[in-house]
C-alpha cells in the first residue's frame, strides 16, 4: 500500500470530517446570517421547480443510499438474510437510478444559473465550484457502475463497507482495503471526501438545517416565548 | 451561548403547553432579535429636511450609523398652533423619505468633473499662459470653443481637482468682465426657501461681482400674474391648516394629496366637520374623488366655468342687493366703486383709464395727482378721492402723510359711503363694448351701463362709470338698463351664462349654477368662508390670468379675501421665504452694495435661446379686437419686450451693448457724470441697449452658473433651442427659422449658436443638467449642510442640519461660492483692480419708481417722450465694484447695513442694533465688520435682521409702516418683541414665525395664515393703483389685449404640428393631443425621479398618459413605446393607458431625466428628449408692463411667464427602439 493511498483513504477522511463538522459548527455559531440556501427564486424562476426537486430528490436520495449502505454493519444484512450479492443489485439500481435523477437535476440547474444573465451576474465563484464539483463526484459514481457490473459478487463493496465502518470507528489499517479497488472507485471516493471540506464553506450548510426540519414534524402549532 | 448548544437543548426548550398541546411555550435563546433591535439603532439623529420646492418644509429625522447616513423619519414634534386646529404632523411623504437613496448612490457626484476637452486645452494654454489670457485663448477662438461647446451633453468629463476647476471658473469671469461686463455672467437657482443658505452663497458672489441673478417663479409659470395684478401681491395663500377653517372648499386644477400631500389631511379632515368640497380638474386626479362634487371642465377652459359662476353670483347676490356682507365688503376692499372713464373708440364706448385726481379741477394737489383714482360718495354725491390709492402711498408731506389706509374716508378727512352703482342715479344709459374672444358671438359685445357726465379741468366733458355696473354688464347680467347681451335666464347662450360656458366647457350648466350658488351662500353667511384652492392646471396657460381673475373675481364678489377660511390658495411652485427681509442682504450683497442686479428669466431665455426666431403667435391674434391694432403694426412679441425694457419696465441682461465698466471709464475721461453720459449717448444712438441686438457677440451672456436646480431636465421651457442656440450642441429642432414671425424694431441677425463660453453646474447627483455643463461641481446633499427652510404651507422655519460631513470631495453650496470667491480674487483682482460699474434698475414695485408713466405709455426712443431714468427708462445707478475684496466681502457683513438700514415692499428700519448683535454672535472679521465664515453665520445674520425671526426688528418694522398708513399695527408684534429665533432653536424644534409686514396674514395663537388677512383687518392697502382689489386693469396695454375686464380666452395657436404631421412616418397612425405637463407622482418634487425607489414605482423611466380611446386610434397599448414630437423637438416614452385622462389631451408629468431608460427618436435618429424638448416659451406683452403701480416689475413679481399647456403633440407608436448605446466618437474612443 502506498502513502499516498494511506494519506487519502487512512488520514485524509479524518481531515475531511472535521472540517466539515468543525467548520460548520463554527459557522452556525459566528455567521449565523450567511446560513442559508441562497435560492435565487425571485431573480428569476426558470426551470428551477423541475431542477431543483430532481436534485434534491436524487442526491438526497444517493446521501441516504450511501450513508445506510456503507455504516450498516455487516451482521444486520446477514440478519437480514440480505445476500452480499443482492445487496450489489439493490445498491446499483438504486444508486443508478437516484444517482440518474440527481444528475438531470443538478444539469438542469446548472444550465439556469449559468445561461442568465442574472443568474450569472449572482453567482460567485464558490459556487461554480461547489456545484461543478458535485457534477464530477456524481458522475464518477455513476461511473463506477459499469466497473461494478463486472463483478457482481459484492466483494468490492464489502471492502468499501468495512472501509467506512473502520473510519468511523476509529479503528486502524482502513485504507488497506480501498487500496486494491480500480482508480474509479478511489476518484469517486476522493471527489466525495472532499466535498465534505468544501460543505461548511458554501450554500449546503443549508443541508443541516433541512434535516433540522424534521423538527417540524412534531412541532406545536404555535410557539410563543417567556419574557 | 452557543447558538449550537441552544439547538441540542430541544428536549428542554418546551417549558409548558396550551391548547392542548397545539401550542408550546419555548425557553429558547433570544438572542436573534437584538438583529431587528439594532437595525433601528443608531449613533445620532440630526433634524434636516429636503431642500426641495414641495413645499412641504417637513421635519426630518435623519440617521448615522457607523459614520453612515442609513434612513430617514419623519420628525413629529412640531409645536401645538391653535387649540381647535388638528396637528400639523406628520409630515413628510414617501417620496422624501426615498433621498437618503442619493447620498451614496452612482448617480452622486463625487469630484468636480471638467468636460474632457476643455481642461486639456487649458492645461495645453496654462504651459505658457496667465489664467485670463488662457481662457480668452480658448474661449475666443472659434475653433477651439466650438471643439468643447459641440460636444456638451455628450460625456467626456473627466475628474478634476478643485484647484483646477476654480481657475477656470474664477478666470472666465474675470475676462468676462473685463472684457464684456460683469452683467455677462449670470446665474440660475430656484426659490431660496427651500435652502436660504445655499442660494444666497451664489447670489452673494454674484452681487458682489456685478452678475446678474436669474428669477425662476416667472419662467417656471408658477407666479400667477393676476396676483400682482389684482393685490400688488406676487403671491400671499393661506397655510394650509386654514382649509380646516373653510366652510366651502373647492379645489381647482390643483392636485393637493400628490403636489402638497404632507398637508392633504386638512383637506381631509374638513370634511369631516361638514364643510362641502368641490373638485374641479379635466382629468381623474387624486383630488377629484375626495369632492362632494367633481366637475371636469375640458382642458384650458377654466375661465369660461369661472365667469358662468361670477355670472350667477352678480345675478342673485349682488343684482338683487340679497347680501349686506358682500356689498360693503365691495365697497371697502375692492375698486367696485372706482369710476372708470368711457371713451369712443370709433367702434363705439369702451372702459378706458379710471378717472384721476388730475383729471378734475379741485382735486388737482400737488403729490402724485395721476395717481390718484376717484369714487362717488353717496351720502354727499360728490366726486372724492378716498384714502389708499397709491398717489398716496409716496411722496406725500406733513399732514396728508398717513392716508395711505382703507378707513372709509376721502383724503381731506371727511367719512365717506362709497357708491357702488349708478344704477337710478345716472345721467345717461351708454352702450358700451366689451372685447368677446370665445369665437361664436360677436367680437364686441355692447351692453348698457348707467353713466354719469362729467366735465374735466381740460373743459371736456367725459362719461364715467362705476366699476361694479361695468362688471354687471361684462359678465351679461341684465340689470334693467335695456339693450342686448344680457341674459334675463341662465338658458339663454349669451356670454358669460351656465348655458354658454356648456359648449366651451362641457359642464352641466346647472351643476355651474349649484357651486356658485352654494359658493356664495356659504360666503354670505359665513362673511367670507368659501376658499378657492387653485394649481398649474390653471395657471400654466397662456391666458392664465384670465382663468386666475375669474375665480379671484369670485372671490372678491363673495368677500371671501382676507377672511380667516376664506380667499385664494395658490399651490404652484410658490414658495414663502418667510425671513425675507433678513436674507435679502445677505443673498444680495445689499450689506456692501445696491443695487443688485436681477433678471427676469422668460423673457431672457426666450431672447438668449432665439426662441423669438420661431415665434408664430402673431400679436394681432391676441390683441383686442377694441384696440387700433395700427399702433402696433409690425410688432413681434420680441418687441414688445424691447420696448419694455427701454422704458424700464422689465429689466435687461446684458443690458447695455457696452461693457458698463467701460462706460464710467468714458464718462471719466468726457469729464462727465455716468448717468448723464449715459442718457445722453442712448438718445444719441451711440451707446446701444442689449435687447434692441440680441445676437450681437457683445450681448451675449457668457458664463453662466447652475445651482440648486435642473435648468436643462426640468424647466428649460424650449429645451432644444436651448440646445442649439445657448449651448451650440446637438439638438433636435425640427422648425424652420422661415417660419417665424419677424421682428421689425429688434435687429435680427444670422442666428448665433453656442452664446455661452462657460457653463458651471454645481449639483450631488448626476442631472440632465449636469450632463450639459463644461464644469460639474459636487456639492453636498441635503442631508451634510446647514440652512434654512420654510414654506407657506406652515408657519414653521426649519433647518437643514449636517449629519454627516460632505462625502467625498463634496462642499456646501456655500463654501464652493465662497472658494471661488476668494479664486476671483486671487486671480481676478490684481487685472480687474477696482471699477465702477452703471447699473440699470427697472422702475421697481413697492417703491416710488413704480408711479412710472400714469395713462400713456410712451417710448422715448421713438421720440415719444423724454428720456427720464426712473421715469419713461430704467434707472442708473454707479456702483464701485472693488476685485481685490471680493472674498473679504463675501465673508463679513458690510457696513452699508448700519448706515443706509433695511426693509422691504416699501417700508424702511434702521437696523444698527442687530449688526452689532451679529458681531457679538457671529465675532469679527479682520476688517472689524461681523465675520460671515460658516453657513450657520450667514443663517444667524438672516435670523437676526428678519422680522420674522426677530421680535425687535417685527416691532420696527410694524411701527415703519404705522407711519405710512397712519394706524398702529405694532400690536401685532408687541407680544413677541423679545423673541429671537436662532440656529440652534430650530435645530431643536421647528418654531413659529413672529407676525411681519413682509405679509399680508398673521400668524398668530388666534387665527391661521391667510393672504389678505391684515388688508382686511388692519386696513393696511393692497399695493395696487386703487389701494383696493381690482376686477378692473387700467394700463392701456391690458385695455388693448382685451384684459381690462376679465374674459374667456381660449387657448393660443402655437402652430406646431401641421409642419411634422404625417410628413416623417414610420407606418403607425399618429395622432395630434394637447400636451399636458402636470406635477410627477415618483419623484421628490419636480426634479428628482431618477432614484431606485421612484423608478421602481413607476415605469422606471419616463411614461406619457394617453386615455384608453386615444390610445386606441393610434394602436397603442399600454406599456408600448412611443415618440412624442412637433416642431420644437421629440421625446421618446412608454405608454400609460388609463381612464384617468379624457380624450384629446395627454399627460407627461414633468421633468422626468432624459438620463435613464430613453431610447432614440425615431424622427431625429437622436437620444429621445425631456418633456421641453416639444414645448417653446411665449411670452405675453401684458407681462411686460411696468412701472405703473401694481404692475411694475420686482423680481419674481411680475414679468413674462413660461407658459406651455397651449402646446399641441404628435404621438405615435414606435416600430424601432433603438438604444444608440455607442461611444460619441469611435475613432477617438
Amino acid at each position: 500500500m502506498s502513502y499516498l493511498d494511506q494519506f487519502l483513504f487512512g488520514i485524509y477522511p479524518y481531515i475531511a470530517l472535521a472540517i466539515f463538522l468543525f467548520g460548520s459548527l463554527v459557522r452556525f455559531e459566528r455567521e449565523q446570517y450567511t446560513w442559508k440556501a441562497d435560492s435565487t427564486q425571485l431573480l428569476h424562476r426558470g426551470a428551477l421547480v423541475t431542477g431543483s426537486r430532481l436534485f434534491h430528490f436524487g442526491v438526497i436520495g444517493v446521501f441516504l443510499g450511501h450513508l445506510g449502505g456503507l455504516l450498516t454493519p455487516l451482521s444486520v444484512w446477514h440478519a437480514l438474510g440480505v445476500a452480499p450479492e443482492a445487496k450489489q443489485i439493490l445498491a446499483i439500481a438504486a444508486g443508478g437510478i437516484l444517482g440518474g435523477i440527481g444528475l438531470l437535476g443538478l444539469l438542469i440547474l446548472l444550465h439556469r444559473r449559468l445561461s442568465n444573465e442574472r443568474l450569472a451576474a449572482v453567482t460567485p465563484l464558490r459556487d461554480k465550484v461547489l456545484l461543478s464539483w458535485l457534477l464530477v463526484t456524481l458522475g464518477l459514481g455513476l461511473a463506477t457502475i459499469p466497473v461494478s457490473m463486472g463483478h457482481m459478487d459484492g466483494q468490492m463493496m464489502m471492502r468499501f463497507m468495512e472501509w467506512a465502518q473502520r473510519i468511523v470507528t476509529f479503528r486502524g489499517d482502513a485504507a488497506s482495503f480501498v487500496a486494491g479497488a480500480p482508480l474509479v472507485f478511489k476518484l469517486h471516493i476522493f471527489f466525495g471526501l472532499t466535498f465534505f471540506i468544501i460543505f461548511p464553506f458554501t450554500r449546503m450548510v443549508h443541508t443541516w438545517s433541512g434535516f433540522g426540519s424534521v423538527g417540524y414534524i412534531t412541532r406545536a402549532w404555535q410557539l410563543v416565548r417567556p419574557r | 451561548m452557543s447558538h449550537f448548544l441552544d439547538r441540542l437543548k430541544f428536549l428542554s426548550r418546551t417549558v409548558d403547553t396550551f391548547a392542548d398541546g397545539h401550542g408550546a411555550v419555548v425557553a429558547e435563546d433570544r438572542q436573534w432579535e437584538n438583529a431587528y433591535r439594532a437595525r433601528w439603532q443608531q449613533d445620532k439623529v440630526v433634524r434636516s429636511t429636503h431642500g426641495v420646492n414641495c413645499t412641504g418644509s417637513c421635519s426630518w429625522r435623519v440617521f448615522v450609523k457607523n459614520g453612515l447616513i442609513t434612513w430617514e423619519l419623519q420628525q413629529t414634534d412640531y409645536p401645538r398652533t391653535r387649540p381647535d386646529l388638528p396637528n400639523h404632523e406628520p409630515r413628510g411623504c414617501p417620496r422624501g423619505a426615498s433621498y437618503s437613496w442619493y447620498v451614496y448612490s452612482a448617480q452622486r457626484v463625487k469630484y468636480p468633473l471638467i468636460r474632457g476637452k476643455l481642461v486639456e486645452m487649458w492645461r495645453e494654454a496654462r504651459q505658457t499662459m496667465d489664467p485670463l489670457t488662457a481662457w480668452e485663448y480658448i474661449s475666443q477662438n472659434p475653433e477651439r470653443a466650438k471643439a468643447y461647446k459641440s460636444i456638451r451633453g455628450q460625456g467626456g468629463f473627466v475628474r478634476a481637482d478643485w484647484d483646477t476647476a476654480t481657475e477656470i471658473i474664477a478666470a472666465a469671469n474675470a475676462y468676462t468682465i473685463k472684457e464684456y461686463g460683469p452683467d455677462r455672467i449670470i446665474g440660475f437657482s430656484p426659490i431660496p426657501a427651500m435652502s436660504m443658505v445655499s442660494y444666497a452663497a451664489g447670489s452673494r458672489y454674484l452681487s458682489l461681482i456685478g452678475g446678474v441673478c436669474m428669477s425662476f417663479y416667472d419662467w417656471y409659470c408658477d407666479l400667477p400674474p393676476a396676483s400682482p395684478q389684482v393685490w400688488g401681491e406676487q403671491t400671499d395663500v393661506p397655510e394650509s391648516a386654514d382649509w380646516y377653517n373653510s366652510t366651502y372648499l373647492m379645489v381647482w386644477g390643483s392636485n393637493v394629496p400628490m403636489t402638497r400631500t404632507p398637508d392633504a389631511h386638512f383637506y381631509t379632515e374638513v370634511r369631516y366637520k361638514g364643510t362641502k368640497t368641490v373638485a374641479v380638474s379635466s382629468d381623474f386626479g387624486e383630488m377629484a374623488k375626495f369632492g362632494d362634487i367633481w366637475l371636469a371642465p375640458k382642458q384650458g377652459t377654466d375661465a369660461a366655468l369661472a365667469m358662468a359662476m361670477g355670472h350667477v353670483v352678480l345675478n342673485e347676490f349682488h343684482k338683487t342687493g340679497k347680501s349686506e356682507y358682500f356689498k360693503s365688503y365691495g365697497k371697502q376692499y375692492t375698486d367696485f366703486p372706482m369710476l372708470v372713464m368711457l371713451k369712443d373708440n370709433g367702434q363705439g364706448l369702451v372702459g378706458d383709464h379710471y378717472l384721476r385726481a388730475s383729471h378734475l379741477s379741485g382735486h388737482d394737489d400737488a403729490n402724485n395727482p395721476d395717481w390718484k383714482t376717484l369714487l362717488i360718495d353717496e351720502k354727499t354725491g360728490d366726486i372724492v378721492v378716498p384714502n389708499g390709492t397709491v398717489g398716496l402711498r409716496w411722496g406725500e408731506q406733513g399732514e396728508n402723510v398717513g392716508k395711505w389706509n382703507l378707513e372709509l374716508k376721502a383724503a381731506d378727512g371727511r367719512e365717506i359711503d362709497p357708491l357702488l352703482s349708478l344704477k337710478d342715479k345716472s345721467d345717461e344709459i351708454v352702450s358700451v363694448g366689451f372685447p368677446y374672444f370665445g369665437g361664436e358671438h360677436n367680437d364686441v359685445l355692447f351692453r348698457n351701463v348707467p353713466a354719469k357726465r362729467i366735465t374735466l379741468k381740460d373743459g371736456s366733458s367725459v362719461l364715467v362709470a362705476t366699476v361694479y355696473d361695468l362688471m354687471l354688464a361684462n359678465y351679461g347680467v341684465d340689470n334693467g338698463h335695456g339693450g342686448g347681451n344680457v341674459a334675463t335666464s341662465y338658458d339663454q347662450d349669451i356670454p358669460y351664462t351656465p348655458k354658454w360656458q356648456e359648449k366651451h366647457t362641457g359642464v352641466k350648466g346647472i351643476d355651474v349654477e349649484t357651486v356658485a350658488r352654494e359658493f356664495a351662500d356659504n360666503a354670505d353667511k359665513t362673511h367670507g368662508k368659501s376658499m378657492v384652492i387653485v394649481g398649474a392646471a390653471l395657471n400654466h396657460w397662456y391666458h392664465m390670468d384670465m382663468t386666475y381673475r375669474g375665480i379671484i373675481n369670485l372671490l372678491m364678489m363673495c368677500g371671501c379675501v382676507g377672511q380667516s377660511g376664506g380667499g385664494w390658495a395658490h399651490y404652484v411652485g410658490q414658495e414663502k421665504l418667510r425671513p425675507q427681509q433678513g436674507w435679502v442682504p445677505l443673498a444680495f450683497a445689499t450689506d456692501w452694495n445696491r443695487p443688485p442686479r436681477h433678471m427676469n428669466s422668460t423673457s431672457f431665455f426666450y431672447n438668449h435661446t432665439s426662441q423669438w426666431r420661431h415665434e408664430k403667435l402673431g400679436v394681432n391674434e391676441i390683441l383686442s379686437p377694441t384696440a387700433q391694432a395700427a399702433k402696433f403694426k409690425g410688432m413681434a412679441l420680441l418687441d414688445f419686450n424691447a420696448k419694455s425694457e427701454r422704458m424700464g419696465w422689465l429689466p435687461s441682461a446684458p443690458q447695455l451693448e457696452t461693457n458698463p465698466l467701460e462706460v464710467t471709464r468714458a464718462a471719466a475721461a468726457a469729464g462727465k457724470d455716468p448717468v448723464a453720459y449715459a442718457v445722453e449717448n442712448l438718445k444719441a444712438g451711440t451707446l446701444n441697449m442689449s435687447c434692441d441686438d440680441p445676437d450681437n457677440p457683445r450681448n451675449f451672456p457668457r458664463n453662466m452658473f447652475v445651482w440648486r436646480s435642473n435648468i436643462l431636465g426640468s424647466s428649460g421651457k424650449g429645451h432644444e433651442y436651448f440646445l442649439k442656440y445657448l449651448l451650440g450642441t446637438q439638438n433636435a429642432l425640427f422648425d424652420n427659422e422661415a417660419d417665424g414671425i419677424k421682428p421689425t424694431e429688434v435687429k435680427v441677425r444670422p442666428a448665433a449658436e453656442g452664446k455661452l463660453d462657460l457653463l458651471t453646474v454645481l449639483d450631488f447627483r448626476m442631472s440632465t443638467t449636469c450632463l450639459y455643463a463644461d464644469i460639474v461641481l459636487p456639492t453636498a446633499t441635503w442631508y451634510e449642510k446647514d440652512d434654512l427652510n420654510t414654506s407657506d404651507m406652515h408657519p414653521f422655519i426649519h433647518p437643514l442640519s449636517e449629519a454627516v460631513q460632505p462625502l467625498w470631495q463634496a462642499k456646501s453650496d456655500w463654501e464652493i461660492y465662497k472658494l471661488i470667491a476668494k479664486r476671483l480674487t486671487e486671480i481676478g483682482g490684481p487685472v480687474l483692480g477696482t471699477q465702477k460699474d452703471l447699473v440699470l434698475v427697472p422702475l421697481l414695485h413697492d417703491t416710488p419708481g413704480e408711479l412710472g408713466q400714469p395713462l400713456e405709455p410712451k417710448d422715448w426712443k421713438k421720440g415719444e417722450c423724454d428720456l427720464l431714468p426712473g421715469k419713461t427708462a430704467p434707472n442708473m445707478v454707479v456702483v464701485e465694484r472693488d476685485y481685490t475684496r471680493i472674498f473679504e466681502k463675501f465673508t463679513s457683513i458690510g457696513p452699508l447695513l448700519e448706515k443706509a438700514g433695511n426693509g422691504g415692499k416699501g417700508i424702511a428700519w434702521k437696523t444698527e442694533h442687530e449688526v452689532h448683535e451679529l458681531a457679538g454672535l457671529n465675532g469679527k472679521a479682520a476688517n472689524g465688520q461681523p465675520r460671515l465664515e460658516s453657513a450657520i453665520d450667514a443663517a444667524e445674520m438672516i435670523l437676526t435682521l428678519a422680522p420674522e425671526t426677530n421680535g425687535h426688528v417685527a416691532v420696527k418694522a410694524w411701527d415703519a409702516l404705522s407711519k405710512i398708513t397712519g394706524r398702529d399695527h405694532k400690536h401685532l408684534a408687541i407680544p413677541r418683541e423679545h423673541d429671537k429665533i436662532r440656529f440652534r432653536d430650530v435645530q431643536a424644534q421647528p418654531r413659529k414665525i413672529i407676525s411681519s409686514p413682509t405679509w399680508s396674514g398673521l400668524e398668530s395663537e388666534e387665527v391661521s395664515y391667510n393672504a389678505g388677512y391684515t388688508n382686511v383687518h388692519e386696513l393696511i392697502p393692497w399695493r395696487t393703483l386703487t389701494g383696493r382689489q381690482q376686477f378692473y386693469q387700467d394700463h392701456r396695454w391690458m385695455i388693448d389685449f382685451g384684459e381690462g375686464f376679465t374674459v374667456y380666452k381660449p387657448h393660443v395657436d402655437l402652430k406646431t404640428t401641421d409642419a411634422m404631421l404625417n410628413k416623417l412616418p414610420n407606418g403607425n397612425p399618429e395622432l395630434v393631443l394637447n400636451f399636458i405637463t402636470p406635477h410627477q407622482k415618483w419623484g421628490i418634487h419636480s426634479t428628482y425621479s431618477d432614484n431606485l425607489r421612484m423608478l421602481t414605482l413607476s415605469r422606471g423611466g419616463p411614461h406619457v398618459w394617453l386615455s384608453e380611446a386615444d390610445a386606441k386610434k393610434a394602436g397603442i397599448v399600454d406599456n408600448d413605446w412611443i415618440e412624442v414630437f412637433n416642431v420644437n423637438g421629440t421625446l421618446t416614452a412608454r405608454a400609460v393607458v388609463s381612464q384617468r385622462v379624457p380624450d384629446g389631451m395627454t399627460l407627461m408629468y414633468h421633468a422626468q431625466e432624459k438620463i435613464v431608460n430613453v431610447p432614440g427618436a425615431e424622427t431625429s435618429k437622436k437620444r429621445g428628449g425631456i418633456h421641453n424638448s416639444v414645448t417653446r416659451a411665449v411670452t405675453k406683452p401684458t407681462h411686460m408692463i411696468g412701472g405703473y403701480a401694481q404692475q411694475a416689475y420686482g423680481f419674481n413679481y411680475y414679468g413674462t411667464v413660461g407658459s406651455n399647456r397651449d402646446e399641441f403633440v404628435i404621438v405615435r407608436k414606435m416600430k424601432n427602439v433603438e438604444w444608440l448605446d455607442q461611444p460619441l466618437n469611435k475613432t477617438e474612443a
